[in-house]
């Protein structure tokens, strides 16, 4: 039986299953937000990504791929149902803010966190980069990872999603030469994902940066993992290039978690940005099929809208 | 097909690559860390040898001072390669668990001491979860939650895929030749 413990994010959890827009009057504190934000991201698969992994099962042919996909849904389903994380590694968070804030917000984030790694619980993994020592509270210097983006809203909008080290681990950049052109980009984006195998936990989402300058690559490969998985590239170069890295990488065979079938990728997203002439820098940043993400309005009456 | 754990080289060698199967028995987590402090120790707890080795690292709660299992899918194992033959070699492992597969020194480990590598779906934590009847106790905890050697008791824990036998087979490497095939009619 379900345990139904009367907290917001069951609420919203059994609300968003009904397909209403959720909006809690509850003035609260940005520290309980984000722990019901991070709550939502880690036990709620989005169901943009249910979808694609139903239509994945659908044009599978290969037996083992097929019990995989299964299995990943159940295991979904049953995360849900029972409000605890899908995978055990609830990853790194990566916190998107946006529209009206003040710096008092870092704080609300950090103790938030705080509060979810104990009370979900997330499993403590931040650890110092060189003596490995872990706080246990995902804190640390420089992290969480928290990226500003002011505007003139008057709210605040606060997105996250849990990197998992199996996916991030597969991180490339690769600074390309302007003479490599489309097939350059192309051939660095297959290889990236093909030579991953079945360590990112495929069938994964191909997050895509292209220009910029190398930190901005990196960064628009994995916001473009916050993308829902249904939508449509406006850019028509952009849209086609997607599509078809799309079937090649599901023609390869490499399959879910590398065991061999169709479905290796969910989806290819492609940001860009204008670049020096002199270069040609390609980011590859990877979902796992867990491509957990979730996101909060909080509007001046201290309203929380909470969305995937 | 069960397999009980621990198990003997007899059953091990007797399982073919893409057969399905399921543990039943003992069950002991280990990841980096475990790995590095068990190789460079003198001493190492007993329940290593000839164990199941998982690769995980847990998220484990306290619950009326007992150890209980949130979720525990597996990590990727492939961090583990330049040290999983020697843990073969010296600790008898029969069975890993794990996730995205082993390079060949390892494959060759297998053979040798007769060992199966068997792949658990990435991410299955609350399956997985489901399957572990009891935590038996930890080893190492200052190694940290994740990094802890965790023994677990499991009942059917699976699907478990056999994805790298103890005959030098590995389902990894027929992947990767029908991939690089795929990839050769790409002109790119
Ligand atoms: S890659 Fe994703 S699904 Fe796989 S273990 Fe890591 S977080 Fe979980």
């Amino acid at each position: 039986m379900r345990s139904f413990s009367e907290t917001a994010t069951d609420r919203i959890v059994f609300l968003l299953n009904a397909h209403v827009p959720i909006m809690i009057k509850i003035p609260k504190q940005i520290d309980d937000i984000v722990c019901d934000l991070l709550r939502l991201a880690n036990t709620r698969l989005p169901t943009d990504v249910g979808w694609a992994l139903e239509a994945a099962a659908a044009w599978e042919t290969n037996d083992i791929a097929y019990s995989q996909l299964g299995g990943i849904m159940d295991n979904a389903k049953k995360a849900e149902y029972k409000g605890i994380p899908m995978c055990q590694d609830t990853g790194i968070p990566v916190f998107y803010v946006s529209g009206k804030f003040n710096s008092s917000i870092e704080k609300g984030i950090r103790d938030g966190l705080r509060k979810a790694t104990e009370t979900i619980p997330l499993r403590p993994n931040t650890v110092h980069p060189i003596t490995r020592k872990n706080d246990g509270h995902n804190l640390g210097d420089g992290m969480p990872m928290i990226h500003y983006r002011p505007s003139d809203d008057d709210f605040t909008e606060i997105t996250v999603i849990p990197k998992g080290a199996g996916a991030e681990n597969m991180t490339k950049l690769g600074m390309l030469d302007p003479a490599d052109g489309t097939d350059g980009i192309k051939r660095f984006v297959v290889n990236a994902v093909l030579q991953a195998g079945g360590r990112p936990c495929p069938p994964t989402v191909v997050g895509v940066g292209i220009g910029g300058t190398s930190e901005k690559c990196v960064e628009m490969a994995k916001e473009a993992l916050l993308e829902r998985l249904d939508s449509v590239n406006g850019n028509d170069d952009e849209r086609r290039m997607e599509e078809e890295l799309f079937l090649i990488l599901n023609e390869s065979g490499l399959g879910p978690m590398g065991l061999g079938g169709n479905a290796t990728v969910l989806r290819v997203h492609i940001r860009t940005a204008y670049c020096h002439t002199a270069s040609l820098p390609v980011a590859v940043n990877l979902s796992c099929w867990a491509a957990r993400r979730a996101t909060v309005r909080i509007h001046n009456d201290g309203t929380a809208e909470f969305k995937q | 097909m069960i397999i009980t754990s621990p198990t003997d080289e007899r059953t091990v060698r007797s399982l073919r690559t893409g057969q399905t199967v399921y543990v039943s028995g003992s069950l002991i987590t280990g990841r980096d860390k475990v790995h590095m402090r068990a190789l460079s120790s003198e001493k190492v707890p007993k329940v290593l040898y000839n164990s199941t080795l998982f690769h995980c690292g847990p998220i484990m709660k306290k619950e009326k001072n007992k150890w209980a299992v949130v979720a525990a899918g597996p990590t990727t194992s492939a961090r583990l390669n330049d040290l999983e033959a020697e843990m073969i070699r010296r600790f008898g492992i029969k069975v890993i668990i794990g996730k995205g597969g082993m390079s060949s020194d390892v494959l060759e480990a297998m053979k040798e001491n007769g060992c199966v590598y068997l792949a658990a779906i990435g991410g299955a934590a609350v399956s997985l979860a489901e399957c572990v009847t009891e935590t038996k106790g930890v080893e190492w905890e200052d190694l940290g939650m994740a990094e802890a050697m965790w023994l677990f008791s499991t009942e059917r824990f699976g699907p478990l895929v056999v994805a790298m036998d103890a005959n030098g087979n590995s389902i990894y490497d027929d992947v990767n030749s029908k991939v690089n095939e795929t990839l050769k009619r790409y002109q790119f």
